[in-house]
């Protein structure tokens, strides 16, 4: 096909025409993937919030691409305004007679109003309806405990700003709210002590090999978190009572579930060369002190007791225990739940506990 | 022409077996029919075996075996004997030491008791292994350069696992047995006392870490390039110097003013890597016993930096609403 001189010149000439042909080609690559990524950007653009001095490393990044894409939550958050008089008027009398202890003050109209509300947030479409529902009984309980956290722990819910919860920081239109928790006990079969809560994949774990139990004992049992000394020399030696690289393990464990908690690294609140050290903390770490004890209240106060209303397929898979909230729970994976989306400004009768 | 490569070799020698130089004790310990692989070839030398076991080996590989199937086994026992879980599960699984409460004495099985038993047969394993530097090194009537410096990564071992679980009256201090295990105990140990990058001898020993890397490609590459000198040749360029051995010196002298010698070059590698598991252990060892925080240690004696500014992102004119692009809500 080609004519005779050009391959006999080819056979006369040999030349290794690869060599300088990958040579070619990846300085041509190189030189357009640079041009692409002067002229367009770069693709993965990141931004980073500085929590710290200059020097410590202290920053949040993020991708752009992440933060410019709104919590796809909050678009399906029923405001008050919303409200239809329709919706008021299909809310049954018997639902309205089902007053929650708390709601007393109320005025019909305002009750009616938050039926409709509180059907939206949590899914449920007869809430409030029958009495003698599970779902309807332990309704009364949530809307004191909404009361009571966003009264007594305001510290937490509003410290940047009026934010506040209601059904929906939780609930997300869900009847049963995403992240909630139960007890695991021993994770390993065969093994005791410590052997026995850690190295396997939990999602309370975090997916790591560090103890699963750290939920059950920071957020529920009261467990002492920090582990370390405040002096350069203390006489003390591993035993009951003294804080162990084991205990260390699982502070570190609750640390890593609260960060994902949060969609935050370390140092949105501590500085790492320090964990421990007050003095060189994030105002981040006293709202999340505060959000501690909260979770503490939550769980011990007003979920744990709702043990006996629940049907068994809302029990805990290890122990049948009840539902527990944490971190997640609320925030989803966000800074901020419903990133910072004022909740509670329209609804004042979930703000306050009735005085009475 | 082909060339000749200690690397990836292009020609292997293979023919009939070396069988090395007779000793006392080869007639009776050297075991096993020796052969070639071409694989091996493409490595190192294409000859394998034979080997010299006697009764170091012999204890080192029963006891070595053992601790390992100890470790294995309680792994399979913790997932419920299920080898499809087993694989998944196996970078997060461990065999962990006792519970702080046990402290010194024997735990039961389930709690660290088969932990001690394993590492009982560990310790055993590599100080035979360690013995077998020695005595292989007596039958070749070398130095007992390889034997001092495996003690002194066995140094670290008996730190990590015996010496400092000891001192702190402990067993439950020792190291899980498991791949991420292991590493949560590093943190968790490096948190619990107060940042390990506070501590003096953690910083040497990274500083003999990352030293004997550095030096290890100094030394590869000179060697290599004054390869066509006859620079490979190392041992004849220390007793008879020659062009190869001026070139690379002369190279270093006119790159930083300093130059190694064609043998000291190697007791630098040496003592950088030796000294690593020593300042190492030493660190270990004082972690818990005499400092329990050493950042703040660090502070008493004044080598914690001090930073201006403040803390939180509000400090930086910044809020979460801007950070997130919505500038109100």
């Amino acid at each position: 096909m080609l004519p005779k001189w050009f391959n006999t010149w080819n056979r006369d000439n040999p030349t290794n025409i690869y060599g300088p042909a990958i040579l070619v080609g990846a300085a041509g690559l190189a030189v357009t993937v640079a041009a692409f990524v002067v002229v367009v950007g770069q693709p993965y653009a990141t931004d980073s919030l500085q929590t710290g001095p200059r020097g410590t490393g202290m920053s949040v990044p993020e991708f752009e691409s992440d933060l410019s894409e709104a919590d796809p939550t909050i678009a399906g958050y029923l405001t008050r305004a919303q409200i239809s008089d329709d919706a008021i008027a299909s809310i049954s009398d018997e639902a309205l007679q089902n007053v929650p202890p708390g709601l007393g003050d109320i005025s019909d109209e305002q009750y009616a109003e938050l039926v409709v509300a509180m059907r939206a947030w949590t899914g449920i479409p007869d809430l409030m309806e029958d009495p003698d529902n599970y779902q309807t009984q332990i309704a009364y309980t949530m809307v004191g405990m909404t009361q009571s956290v966003n009264e007594n722990w305001i510290g937490h819910v509003q410290s940047n700003a009026e934010v506040g919860v209601t059904c929906y920081t939780c609930h997300r239109g869900q009847p049963v709210p995403s992240e909630i928790w139960f007890r695991l006990g021993p994770v390993n079969e065969a093994a005791e002590g410590w052997a026995a809560v850690q190295n396997r994949v939990t999602t309370q774990s975090q997916y790591t090999s560090l103890p699963s139990d750290a939920l059950e004992e920071y957020l529920l049992n009261y467990g002492q978190i920090g582990v370390h000394d405040l002096e350069s020399h203390v006489a003390e030696y591993p035993s009951e009572g003294i804080q162990t690289w084991q205990d260390a393990e699982r502070t570190y464990s609750l640390m890593n579930y609260v960060s994902n908690s949060l969609g935050v690294n370390c140092v949105f609140c501590h500085n790492s060369r320090a964990f421990y050290d007050p003095a060189q903390v994030t105002p981040q770490w006293a709202t999340e002190m505060l959000g501690i004890s909260m979770v503490q209240e939550i769980n011990n106060d007003w979920l744990v007791p709702l043990e006996g209303l629940y049907p068994p397929e809302r029990l805990g898979p290890v122990f049948a225990d009840a539902p527990k909230a944490a971190c997640k729970t609320c925030h989803k994976g966000y800074q901020q739940p419903l990133q910072g989306l004022n909740v509670i400004g329209e609804w004042p009768e979930l703000a306050l506990v009735e005085s009475d | 022409m082909a060339e000749y490569q200690n690397i990836f070799t292009q020609v292997q020698v293979q023919g009939t077996p070396e069988w090395g130089l007779e000793t006392e004790s080869s007639g009776r310990e050297r075991i096993g029919k020796p052969g070639f692989s071409t694989l091996v070839g493409w490595l190192g030398n294409a000859q394998l075996g034979p080997i010299w076991l006697g009764w170091t080996g012999m204890v080192s590989l029963a006891t070595g075996i053992l601790a390992l199937n100890i470790i294995g086994f309680n792994m399979l026992a913790q997932v419920g004997w299920s080898i499809p879980e087993f694989i998944r599960q196996l970078f997060w699984l461990a065999l962990e030491p006792p519970s702080p409460e046990y402290g010194l004495s024997i735990p039961p099985l389930q709690d660290g008791g088969w932990y001690i038993i394993a590492s009982f047969f560990l310790l055993v394993s590599v100080m035979s292994w360690w013995a077998r530097t020695y005595i292989l090194a007596m039958e070749h009537k070398m130095g007992k350069h390889v034997f001092w410096a495996f003690g002194s990564a066995i140094w670290l071992f008996l730190v990590l696992g015996l010496f400092r679980p000891i001192l702190m009256g402990s067993w439950s201090e020792a190291v899980p047995y498991g791949i991420f295990p292991h590493l949560d105990w590093t943190t968790a140990f490096s948190i619990r006392y107060g940042n390990l990058y506070y501590n003096p001898f953690h910083a040497l020993s990274i500083v003999f870490l990352y030293g004997s890397v550095l030096l290890f490609a100094m030394h590869g590459a000179t060697i290599l390039a004054v390869t066509r000198y006859g620079g490979d040749r190392e041992l004849e360029q220390i007793v008879d110097r020659g062009t190869a051995t001026e070139r690379a010196a002369l190279f270093w002298r006119w790159t930083m003013g300093f130059n190694a010698t064609m043998e000291g070059i190697h007791r630098w590698a040496w003592w950088f890597a030796v000294l690593t598991p020593i300042t190492g252990g030493i660190g270990i060892l004082l972690t818990g016993t005499v400092v329990d925080n050493w950042f703040i240690w660090a502070q008493e004696h004044h080598f914690a930096p001090m930073y201006d500014g403040s803390y939180g992102y509000e400090a930086y004119g910044t809020t979460y609403q801007e950070f997130i692009g919505q500038e109100s809500n």
